[in-house]
């Protein structure tokens, strides 16, 4: 299975850069600094998470420190995901 | 309190209005003159913006080189349509009055918009308003809007909005803007005259326009002054009372929207400031003590600013051309 980090970044190349080269995608870059996203494709980005993890992001989880970057998308989805299993078996 | 220091017109946003008037009646009349055209289309909405632009027209050209256009359709606020003709019969203009309903029901503007709300507002029927808003970015999220929908009986429903039906909801409401500006081009050329655009420096600066809607035009007299200065102006070329105290709105959505909810998430006058500051490089520190704010919200104010201008960026550019 695919990790969070590659996922997305597939998706963003595809998505968002149509193919052309994505190798400043670091796991720690910036997408807003790379300005490879703005306020739109953050809802587009917001709209796969959902729909890739079965997962709801609430508003005051649409922060930078969540999405602005492969490794800020991984750790939230891993917080989300945990609280997810956890509600599951309580 | 600092504010109302810029408020007064003391620092950032003083400007010598008498001096302004003449500078952009001189270049409106050379713009003109040098696109080779013989008067100036305005189309007066009823907002403080157009009138201002009509007045400056009229002040550059005379008032029979202006032609001013009452473009109302069946969500227009009745009130906007008043003041435009207080605006047209005070600076004595020649003006033409055509309901674009009729136009924008053949497109399917008010039918495609209606069915992207009713993809998340299955009720949403007749005797529903509705109106976008904006959320997040003073929060120091990213920005992104909800819709809100109102029934007949008044009650009132909110969703968050998915970018599909975001985009498509704005996109069925452009055609608004978009007819408008067809029209005015229909007059334009039929007169050979110039279209002018009404934006002020907010909008154009935060890309609060339609492309090739709304910000189409040959020239935009006000572009360059905030808000702020615009209602000064208003104020010293005696413009309707009414107008020169009303309250911004879009009058675009069915709801009564003020362009804070839609759009710029603060009031223009603080914005006007926050402008003016981030421009002239002062620091967040500055805008906090400006406004009476923390700067962690002043930071977040700047970061807004900033979004929405690499957001709308495609916006203000020209086709672009390929390299040979």
């Amino acid at each position: 299975m695919k990790s969070v980090r590659d996922h997305v970044k597939e998706y963003i190349s595809e998505n968002f850069l149509m193919g052309l080269k994505d190798s400043a995608i670091t796991d720690d870059a910036s997408f807003l600094d790379l300005g490879i996203i703005d306020s739109t494709g953050v809802i587009e980005l917001i709209a796969f998470l959902e729909e890739s993890y079965g997962i709801r992001v609430e508003d005051a989880e649409m922060v930078p420190d969540n999405l602005d970057s492969l490794n800020a998308i991984d750790r939230f989805i891993s917080r989300k995901m945990f609280a997810r299993a956890s509600t599951m078996t309580a | 309190m600092e504010l109302a220091k810029e408020l007064n017109g003391t620092s950032v946003l003083a400007l010598d209005y008498d001096r302004a008037i003449e500078d952009i009646s001189r270049q409106f009349k050379e713009t003109v003159v040098g696109f080779r055209r013989r008067g100036a289309i305005v189309a007066v909405s009823g907002g403080v913006d157009s009138a201002v632009c009509c007045a400056l027209a009229a002040r550059a050209l005379g008032p029979q080189r202006v032609l001013a256009l009452l473009l109302p359709e069946r969500e227009s606020s009745a009130d906007s349509e008043r003041l435009a003709m207080q605006v047209v019969e005070m600076l004595g203009v020649p003006y033409e009055r055509k309901d674009i309903t009729g136009a924008l029901e053949a497109l399917g503007c008010y039918e495609r918009r209606d069915a992207a709300i009713r993809s998340v507002v299955p009720e949403y029927g007749r005797g529903w308003r509705n109106k976008l808003v904006i959320a997040g970015g003073l929060s120091g999220q990213f920005n992104h809007f909800y819709l809100i929908a109102a029934g007949p009986g008044g009650h009132r429903i909110e969703r968050r909005l998915g970018l599909k039906e975001y985009l498509e909801i704005v996109a069925a409401t452009n055609f608004k803007q978009r007819t408008r500006k067809n029209l005015e081009y229909y007059h334009a050329d039929r007169l050979n005259y110039v279209v002018v655009g009404t934006p002020n420096k907010l909008e154009y600066d935060q890309g609060f326009f339609v492309k090739n809607g709304d910000g189409a035009a040959d020239i935009k007299p006000i572009a360059h002054l905030y808000k702020t200065q615009v209602y000064g102006l208003a104020r010293h070329m005696g413009l309707p009372r009414e107008i020169v105290e009303s309250t911004p709105t879009s009058d675009t959505y069915s709801l009564p929207q003020e362009q804070e909810d839609f759009y710029f998430a603060l009031p223009y006058a603080e914005l006007d400031v926050a402008l003016a500051y981030l421009d002239s490089g002062r620091t967040a520190a500055d805008l906090a003590a400006a406004l009476g704010v923390d700067e962690l919200a002043a930071k977040r104010i700047y970061a807004d600013i900033a979004a929405k201008r690499r957001t709308t960026r495609y916006l203000h550019e020209a086709p672009v051309l390929m390299k040979g």
